[in-house]
């Protein structure tokens, strides 16, 4: 079994497809129903904010191992426009007030570990984690 | 933990399941409050729900069972919501605090000291409305006579009023002048004021220069409300109205100055328009309503007098302000 795999994403449908991708992972690791949701609820905002914002990216799913841990690993990245101000888009009510959804912020509440990296001009990485506890 | 409360949460389910009584709901109503004390969010409540129902009731159609993976699935931008609550109400906490800090940062920086003075008997007194004030009471004087006292109201309520009137009370130190005019001291502060405030911030100020060895009050006001002059001859009260922009408004503003010479018991009332402006269910408090206030008390200390006609004002408003209140008597005596 690969313990990586990807989803191009270029259309909405994309976002249901990394969702699925998502969701196949958590379940054979033995996350529990709540956990499943709320891991492809993070894949949903990331998958959507680049569908939304850069265009087109990739949201990659890995399977982890840490002393002895299992975890899941999102990877999303794109090269899209970059975030100006990513301390702006990290604080609460800066993306819920407008109506968006739970935001990054809401994706770092949903996932154990989260990491951004974006560049102006160049693109975004964003990296959330999940361990099984 | 979790399991503990999973088992507690299907005994409650259960007894409402045996009998649908409102002493088994207000049961499990409490129990909610306990599951929110502990941060519970909705989707695990949802799957707790579920596990339960499991346990209690295994031979249901598959169709119910996955109607509540659908539940919670629904589920998770709530508890996000929720959580996202939290954290602004904490985050307001810390604001609340800091605002806290800086008031009182404030109120030692504009503090300012009942004024002694040969010949004038002073009294003063500034509230704000929320924590942080927009008006601002200067007094200067010096041993041989002369007293510079100003009332000013930053138009706006709040911390940004509350920022720029730091910078109208370094303008004003800065000068240090107890013999300066109205009009340089308004031309003065209105290039400060100009220079360094945002565009939508003005401020309004009365300024008068007294001079105790020939009792004349010089008066010079930038949109300020005019204040009242009371003749202890005559018992009336006249406006003491004078021409001036507001401060910030434009750098080539000029401000007219006007004399009055006072006389024994006159007594002069410097206000802002939060004195004015209160409202009573019967409409808005009118300055003869304060001239009364004033008249009532007139034999008494200015400091008397002020602390009276606020009392009685907070007392027809339904201790209820609607801006910052700041009122200066000063009796000749």
């Amino acid at each position: 079994m690969s313990n990586q795999s990807s989803v191009e994403i270029q259309t909405e449908w994309d976002i249901v497809a990394a969702r699925q991708l998502g969701r196949n992972v958590a379940k054979e690791l033995g996350f529990g129903t709540v956990d499943q949701a709320r891991i492809t609820t993070a894949i949903s905002e990331l998958a959507r904010n680049i569908y939304l914002y850069a265009g087109q990216g990739k949201i990659e799913i890995q399977r982890l191992t840490e002393n002895g841990i299992n975890g899941i690993l999102i990877i999303a990245a794109d090269n899209g426009p970059g975030i100006p101000d990513v301390r702006k888009v990290m604080e609460d009510g800066f993306s819920t007030s407008g109506g968006l959804g739970a935001g990054l912020p809401g994706v770092k509440r949903l996932m154990d570990d989260f990491k951004i990296e974006t560049t102006l001009g160049e693109g975004t990485d964003i990296r959330a984690t999940k361990w099984l506890r | 933990m979790v399991q503990k409360i999973g088992s507690q949460y299907k005994e409650i389910l259960n007894q409402y399941m045996q009998r649908q009584s409102e002493q088994n709901l207000y049961v499990g109503q409490n129990f909610s409050r306990q599951l929110i004390s502990e941060n519970t969010s909705p989707e695990d409540v949802i799957s707790m729900h579920k596990a339960a129902m499991q346990e209690l009731y295994e031979d249901m159609p598959e169709t119910v069972w996955h109607s509540f993976d659908f539940l919670i699935e629904m589920m998770i931008n709530y508890g996000l919501a929720l959580q996202e609550r939290q954290s602004l109400l904490q985050r307001q906490e810390e604001l609340r605090m800091e605002m806290d800090l800086a008031a009182n940062v404030q109120e030692t920086l504009l503090k300012t000291t009942l004024p002694t003075l040969d010949g004038l008997d002073i009294g003063l007194l500034s509230v704000p409305l929320r924590k942080m004030n927009g008006d601002y009471i200067y007094f200067i004087s010096d041993k041989k006579g002369h007293a510079g006292i100003a009332v000013a109201d930053v138009i706006g309520k709040g911390l940004p009023a509350a920022l720029c009137m730091s910078m109208v009370k370094f303008g004003m130190d800065s000068m240090n002048d107890s013999m300066a005019f109205p009009r340089e001291v308004l031309n003065t502060i209105n290039r400060i004021v100009e220079k360094s405030v945002d565009d939508s911030m003005f401020v309004s100020m009365f300024y008068g220069r007294y001079e105790a060895e020939t009792s004349i009050l010089t008066y010079g006001s930038a949109g300020h409300e005019p204040a009242m002059l009371y003749r202890a001859e005559t018992g009336e009260f006249e406006e003491l109205t004078v021409k001036g922009l507001l401060l910030g408004v434009s750098p080539m503003a000029t401000y007219e100055e006007k004399e009055v010479k006072l006389e024994k018991d006159d007594m002069v009332v410097m206000m802002t328009d939060g004195v004015t402006e209160g409202r009573t269910a019967d409409g808005f408090i009118d300055r003869e309503v304060i001239n009364e206030l004033i008249l009532r008390k007139k034999g008494e200390p200015a400091q008397v007098i002020v602390q009276y006609v606020y009392d009685e004002l907070v007392r027809m408003q339904n201790a209820e302000l609607s801006d910052d209140f700041t009122l200066v008597i000063y009796k000749k005596v």
